[in-house]
């Protein structure tokens, strides 16, 4: 019943979208000037239908409904109730259905409150909003329909892939989700405003704050699922230019990029066919993003489409949604009039080059992704890593990062290099002696030793745009910028020194013995077995110490056995200190009755999440500072309306008591 | 700034700026795709099985990957208890494999494997990281174009 009233919503919705498209076509064209009236509500109501279907699904997930299809694909019913509920977007269809839901609901929220835009504008994007949802919203219903009934009715569901079974899998699809989708109102916005030729500050204005919003999430997106594969895979690492880390990362540099020129688009009048064209890439990265994790050309735990006809017609949307939008671009572009002008060297030159970077390094992430799936194709089995991306990507992150630490120090239209030298001498100099404290140190490679040296030079450049300043008078976006900026500073630290100084070791040893790595003491006191809900396991009670004289603290890696579907995990043991982490993992038994363990000293590791979390928290400040700024602006307004009224009222009353 | 708002920035006349600005964003990115082109074709690693990395060996220190099934009974751990050397075969071929690590629970004599590393002058596989079977569904993408057309032939081959 409850699946019924899921699809029926489905449907419903998917009606509305279509109806949204066409009022809102034939409004702009002047065929029906009175249906305009009504996108606004009908976005407002899809949005709703969709939420409604998402909430059946979940419930039909947290019930275990076998007969529904997809629960017994991917379900369990001894599944611990909020991994049941995580379950119902840790699949193809489910997720789909989130990613149409999330965008509808924004679709819906920007028709009920932006005001700012002229009308024309907001139909046009609201009518490109209904378009980009049609297409997913027919996907799910003819290609991949979450409701579908299943009979006979099984007796147990298959289970959800164990990789998949842990609280990260909760919150980072449908963060990063969050994101994307606050991609497809930007893109939206665009299209909005080159069909109406309405590309300026307004247009900005409205735009940037889902912008912001997209981009904190992808930030915190990216950060999660970072720290997820860190300590859930167990190998190690924390960014290992998987594919399907790729499709994150390229609409966050997108986002990045579009993010900056929005501002100098709504503050500075410049950048107008710049900011149109990044609002486009970025959301068109988003759905590459999508496409390539979940069509199944891909292999990984993300890769639930296995059925080729899904695929292509995930590729038949992303080709119809960017052409089409590409080609808008280009017959409108030329008819976007030009903005303000400014020097080279100058706030906007500044962001200008950094736009530039950032979309070379999106490039070379886009060429470094897509290669072995074209190679494929003639024939070649290749895959492309950290030889490629590392060396490539720091060949244009160097100087951005660079230009991040001036750029923020230079005045609008025009400055000069003279002007803040002073100021950048100390960060010049920690530059140089980071760099020399490395060689001393030596064993150090190129890579790091230049993030380190940066990092130091960013972190304190990063807070000088506050000198000078009144810092309670500060406006919060000025707050949210340098905080950002240092969290780059932070990751940036963090990434250096966990590749510089990190200290691995691999050794068997039998239950009593005891090894050491880095600064650590390490004693294997005992392996046992134990159960969980789902799962058996060997856990291992590892006793380490710092130092020789540090507290004893214990430490549990797990290697654990699901049976529904048979696998086996490693659950690696992490123990913070403010110096670094200890990462432990309990590998296999020898036949000597020795135990194989792998142990990592990460001096500084916890920083580069730190940096992310700092960075997303600064894209907050500045979001809420704009929103607050709008909101006063709003208020203000209505204020002089209400004394306007009263005026006239009070003129009414004085003039009805003359005659 | 009163005085610089009335001044042109930079001299640059409109038109011009935005053209140089066009020039120098499309010069950056076309230099950015030559220099990824360039680097694709020397970094990638490109996969092999035995009978292709025995007839034509990649230089020593290239990072490949090999992939086959792990021959029966040619699985020893060494004295530490981390390294182990095996043999990877595809029935036309063989070559000595030393990986030293925590091996994935499915890595048994027998099945398949796709091994990450490179070949040292000797002409042993050094491998960095091992990818065996994870479960019925999530398989390194080789092995299931593998199994598919070489594992059967393999395993009747090596009957």
């Amino acid at each position: 019943m409850i699946a019924e009233l899921g699809l029926a919503a489905l449907w419903m919705a998917a009606a509305l979208a279509g109806l949204q498209l066409l009022a809102g076509i034939l409004a702009l064209t002047g065929r029906g000037a009175s249906l305009g009236g009504i996108v606004r509500p009908v976005a407002a109501v899809q949005g709703v239908l969709a939420l409604i279907a998402f909430l059946c699904l979940i419930a039909v997930f947290a019930t275990t409904d076998l007969s529904v299809k997809l629960v017994a694909m991917n379900s369990h019913s001894l599944k611990p109730l909020i991994f049941k509920v995580a379950g119902t977007w840790g699949n193809h269809e489910g997720s789909m259905l989130l990613w149409v839901m999330v965008m509808s609901l924004a679709g819906g929220f920007v028709a009920l409150v932006e005001r700012r835009l002229p009308e024309p504008t907001m139909l046009a994007t609201l009518a490109g909003q209904a378009f980009v949802s049609l297409g997913f919203y027919a996907f799910l219903l003819i290609a991949s329909n979450p409701f579908d009934r299943l009979s006979p009715v099984p007796e147990e569901g298959n289970g959800l892939n164990p990789l998949l079974q842990d609280l990260g899998l909760a919150f980072h699809p449908p963060t990063l989700y969050l994101g994307y989708v606050g991609l497809s109102v930007a893109f939206s916005f665009a299209i909005g405003a080159l069909v109406t030729r309405q590309v300026g500050p307004a247009f900005a204005r409205a735009m940037r704050p889902w912008v912001l919003g997209a981009w904190i999430f992808l930030t915190l997106g990216i950060t999660a699922g970072s720290y997820w594969a860190y300590y859930e895979l167990g190998w190690g690492g924390w960014w290992f230019w998987d594919p399907v880390e790729n499709a994150s990362l390229m609409p966050w540099l997108a986002a990045t990029a579009l993010l900056h020129s929005v501002s100098v688009l709504a503050s500075r009048d410049a950048l107008r066919a710049w900011t149109v064209m990044l609002g486009v890439v970025a959301f068109s990265m988003s759905m590459i993003g999508t496409f390539l994790v979940r069509s199944g050309i891909l292999t990984s735990v993300h890769a639930f489409a296995v059925d080729p006809q899904r695929g292509s017609f995930i590729l038949a949307l992303l080709a119809i949604n960017i052409g089409g939008a590409l080609t808008l671009f280009a017959l409108r572009a030329g008819t976007v009039t030009e903005g303000e002008r400014f020097a080279l060297v100058s706030r906007e030159g500044a962001l200008v080059f950094n736009n530039v970077m950032l979309s070379a390094i999106l490039g070379i992430v886009l060429f470094g992704t897509l290669y072995p799936l074209v190679a494929e194709t003639m024939g070649a089995k290749v895959s492309v890593g950290p030889p490629y991306f590392n060396p490539m990507g720091a060949l244009f992150a160097v100087p951005m990062l660079v230009i991040l630490a001036v750029g923020p120090m230079l005045r609008w239209r025009r400055d000069s290099f003279a002007r803040v030298g002073r100021s950048l001498v100390i960060p010049a100099m920690l530059v140089a002696a980071g760099i020399i404290a490395m060689v001393v140190v030596g064993g150090v490679g190129l890579l790091p030793t230049l993030g380190f040296a940066l990092a130091l030079g960013l972190g304190w450049a990063s807070v000088l745009p506050l000198k000078g300043r009144n810092l309670r008078r500060t406006p919060l976006p000025i707050w949210g910028m340098v905080l950002a900026h240092f969290g780059i500073a932070v990751s940036l630290f963090g990434m250096s020194c966990e590749s510089a100084f990190s200290v691995e070791k691999l050794v068997a040893v039998k239950a009593g013995d005891a090894t050491a790595v880095g600064p650590w003491q390490i004693k294997l006191d005992a392996v046992e077995p134990m159960a969980g809900p789902n799962w058996t396991a060997l856990e291992a009670r590892l006793l380490v110490r710092y130092g020789d004289y540090g507290k004893v603290t214990q430490l549990d890696p797990q290697s654990r056995s699901f049976w529904a579907p048979p696998q086996q995990t490693s659950e690696s043991a992490l123990l913070t200190r403010w110096n670094g982490q200890l990462y432990a993992v309990l590998g296999g038994e020898a036949d000597d009755g020795r135990w194989q363990l792998r142990l990592w000293w990460k001096p500084f590791v916890p920083l580069i999440w730190l940096g992310g979390v700092l960075i997303a928290l600064g894209g907050l400040l500045a979001l809420l500072g704009r929103v607050a700024s709008d909101l006063r602006r709003i208020f203000a307004r209505e204020k002089i309306a209400y004394r306007r009224g009263r005026m006239a009222d009070l003129q009414r009353a004085q003039e009805g008591e003359e005659p | 700034m009163a005085q610089t708002a009335n001044v042109r920035p930079g001299g640059i006349k409109a038109k011009h700026q935005r053209l140089v600005l066009l020039a120098v964003a499309l010069a950056v990115l076309v230099g950015a795709a030559l220099l990824a082109a360039w680097a694709l074709r020397n970094q990638a690693s490109y996969f092999y099985v035995p009978a292709e990395i025995v007839a034509k060996p990649p230089e020593p220190g290239r990072a490949v990957r090999l992939g086959g099934m792990v021959a029966q009974g040619s699985l020893k751990t060494e004295a530490d208890g981390v390294t182990i050397a095996f043999v990877v075969e595809d029935g036309k071929a063989r070559v000595p494999v030393r990986f030293k690590g925590i091996v994935p629970s499915l890595f048994v004599e027998g099945s398949g494997v796709v091994a990450e590393g490179h070949l040292d002058s000797g002409g042993t596989f050094q491998a960095d990281n091992l990818l065996a079977k994870h479960d019925e569904n999530y398989v390194p993408r080789e092995m299931k174009d593998m199994s598919r057309e070489q594992a059967e032939q393999v395993m009747r081959e090596t009957k």
